[in-house]
């Protein structure tokens, strides 16, 4: 008790000292003026002191977890066991598929709006899922994905004319057909040097969308793109809001319905047998490369697609939507959600985009919590919100079958 | 002749700033393969202090190099604190943790001290003040090599020399090596591996933040996202020398300096950042061990 009382005092000075230049001192050289913020040092040792608490406590319990993990004896919470339960699955389908169909004719366009954006994340997450979650290809670029389907629609509508249904599949063949061709020189990189690499694409992409003004119109971006038509009926903004609402609705329930499928496909198998252990899964005879190179580009897919969705809905695109930080927010998402699991990143996505939405007052410190929110979850549940759940095969000898009827 | 010999050390001051980030990373992951995400961002809360203090200073009358040197300290102090807690909170508990997250955590990190500076300062430019003085020896030469490009050669020169001595002459130094070759094997010779991890991360702290302060006091301004491609650009350097090798490091930094500087100067500026990770997937492609590294052979 002691013990812990005095850890925890000396954690908060600590803290209070590695904040005090930063959180207490602010410098206005053009003025000469330096404010002295001293209220925030009492702010600092207040929450270090609280949180070493937490911190502690939720280490000690992760250690008995870990422990009982190791028993064997297999720990499953209620939500788990709720999911396995078929009917309920069903029935909770049902009852989020309704809300989702009623959901802009109850609430007005404002809402509609913000639900697109959340709709457009789960989508996002769900393309990312599948390499970094199954394949356990870490893709930090991964918006120049997005980024590529958007300028695919962007430039093909401004130059050609062409339509909103005719550029979505070609936006995400587009995207698909540019995740192999930057898949091929990093077939051979493990994890980490994928991870830079990834990184580094992603930010040429931005660069070039931003020079190479003859094709992309540089920084201004290109605006007036149409919105999606329905047999050229003209829907105004309310109607077209509402249309695009449906359209990301289907796409959504798409994306849920093929990446579940491929998640236990044969390709699924060898995506996670392959994030499991790459040498063992060569030794069973998969093609790595084959494997690599789908998973980016199916992954990719995706994300070229809700890219033409997205210049659509927003009619104007520039390469300042397309930075870092949104493959960041992207990742957060798959990672709190929990990798690999669809309905856990279908979660995320709506927790990552609809709280800041909702809590505007503290919108700012959104990318700090999202930060935070990425090492506490690796550190205490790194399978993230809803775990993904292991296809499992069980043996029952057939006295018991016959028994059970 | 002379736009050459500009950009010649133009390359050669930028190569040698990226080589001392670049260090911090190479350090790491020699020992725990882990590349180090928030390096950049204890560069940028290097950088940031050294403003910080520098600015108080200023408007309390002091003037001179005698800023540059308690900026500086205080910036490496600093550095190293935020380098230590961050091994200690975000990378010791997933010591045994699956690769990919470690990396995770290394980003979330990332994200977490950039907008930790910007809530806790401003997400504008901050002007830095100019601290270095011009020495009027460089006069004749200053159409190619400044007093400023001056400063950070030599301390940057300086730094490696200490840092080889260090690693190589004495004891702590031996440690680490031994740390890297075999951590199991280190641990059981006496080595503490723990306290070695954190020393690692410590100088790689201190070097980042003597990069941070040439930096800005060159370049003159600071904010909160200078850390991003400054790592990112550090981490190709690294790879590009192969990583784990401090050696490397110093080369692979160089030679990027160099490309970025001449490919700018000779082609086109706005495409600086094309070029570095062009360069990047090129040398991953055809010697993805790096140009001085050796290529590990993964056993099963």
């Amino acid at each position: 008790m002691v013990e812990n009382f005095k850890k925890s005092i000396v954690i908060s000075l600590w803290f209070v000292f590695l904040t005090f230049p930063l959180m207490v001192v602010r410098v206005n050289t053009m003025d000469q003026v330096v404010v002295w913020r001293w209220m925030n040092i009492l702010w600092v040792a207040l929450a270090s002191f609280v949180l070493s608490y937490i911190w502690r406590y939720m280490l000690e319990r992760q250690q008995v977890r870990k422990k009982v993990a190791d028993e064997g004896a297999e720990a499953r919470s209620k939500v788990a066991l709720l999911l396995e339960d078929m009917t309920f699955r069903y029935r909770a389908m049902g009852v989020l598929l309704v809300a989702a169909l009623v959901f802009p004719l109850v609430f007005d366009t404002y809402q509609s709006t913000i639900m697109i954006s959340a709709l457009i994340y789960v989508v996002l997450g769900l393309g990312l899922n599948i390499s970094v979650g199954l394949a356990g290809l870490l893709d930090l670029g991964y918006v120049a994905f997005f980024g590529v389907g958007a300028y695919t629609y962007a430039l093909l509508n401004h130059h050609f004319g062409l339509g909103f249904w005719t550029i979505l599949p070609i936006g995400g063949v587009f995207s698909c057909l540019f995740g192999v061709i930057l898949g091929f020189p990093i077939l051979r990189l493990r994890g980490d040097y994928l991870a830079i690499v990834t990184l580094g694409f992603g930010m040429i992409f931005k660069v070039i969308m931003e020079n190479w003004d003859s094709l992309s119109f540089g920084p201004s971006g290109i605006a007036g793109i149409d919105k999606p038509s329905l047999f050229g009926i003209d829907l105004g903004i309310e109607g077209s809001t509402i249309y695009i609402y449906y359209i990301m609705i289907a796409l959504v329930i798409f994306t849920i319905l093929v990446t579940n499928r491929l998640k236990n496909s044969r390709i699924g198998r060898a995506w996670i047998a392959m994030r499991e252990d790459e040498i063992a899964c060569v030794a069973m005879g998969i093609d790595i490369a084959r494997t690599k190179l789908s998973a980016y580009a199916l992954g990719a897919f995706w994300a070229g697609m809700v890219g033409v969705l997205f210049a659509s809905k927003t009619t104007f695109i520039n390469p300042a939507s397309f930075t870092f930080m949104e493959s960041a927010i992207i990742l957060s998402i798959v990672v709190l959600g929990g990798m690999g699991s669809i309905l856990g990143v279908i979660l995320g996505a709506f927790i990552l985009i609809l709280l800041p939405e909702y809590l505007r007052a503290f919108s700012e410190y959104r990318m700090l919590a999202f930060g935070a929110a990425m090492v506490i979850m690796m550190i205490f549940r790194p399978q993230g919100i809803i775990s993904n759940l292991r296809q499992t095969y069980e043996y029952k000898s057939s006295k018991e079958k016959t028994n059970n009827g | 002749m002379d736009y050459f010999l500009e950009l010649f050390f133009g390359g050669l001051t930028r190569g040698s700033i990226y080589a001392l980030i670049a260090l911090g990373y190479t350090m790491v992951y020699g020992i725990i393969q882990l590349i180090n995400f928030a390096h950049g961002e204890i560069y940028m809360i290097g950088a940031f202090v050294a403003l910080i203090v520098a600015g108080v200073c200023t408007i309390y009358g002091m003037s001179g190099i005698s800023i540059l040197i308690l900026a500086g300290t205080i910036a490496v102090i600093y550095s190293c604190a935020y380098g230590y807690t961050l091994e200690k909170v975000a990378y010791r508990p997933l010591r045994n943790a699956p690769r990919l997250s470690p990396l995770i955590s290394a980003i979330g990190m990332s994200i977490f001290l950039q907008n930790y500076v910007l809530l806790a300062q401003t997400p504008d430019f901050l002007p830095f003040p100019h601290l270095i003085p011009d020495f009027e020896f460089m006069e004749p030469v200053a159409y190619i090599i400044g007093s400023p490009e001056l400063v950070i050669l030599v301390t940057t020169f300086v730094t490696m020399i200490l840092l080889t001595l260090l690693i190589k002459k004495t004891k702590v130094g031996k440690a680490m090596r031994a740390t890297q070759q075999d951590m199991d094997m280190a641990r059981l010779v006496g080595v503490n591996v723990d306290r070695v991890i954190s020393l690692t991360f410590v100088i790689g702290s201190a070097l980042a933040a003597i990069g941070g302060v040439l930096v800005a006091s060159y370049q003159g301004q600071v904010n909160f996202y200078i850390g991003f491609l400054a790592g990112v650009k550090a981490f190709t350097a690294a790879v590009l020398g192969g990583i784990g090798s401090i050696p490397g490091a110093v080369l692979g930094g160089l030679v990027l300096g160099w490309a970025e500087s001449f490919a700018a100067g000779y082609i086109s500026s706005d495409y600086e950042d094309v070029f570095t990770f062009g360069l990047l997937v090129l040398i991953l492609i055809l010697r993805p061990a790096g140009i001085l590294g050796k290529a590990r052979k993964q056993k099963v």
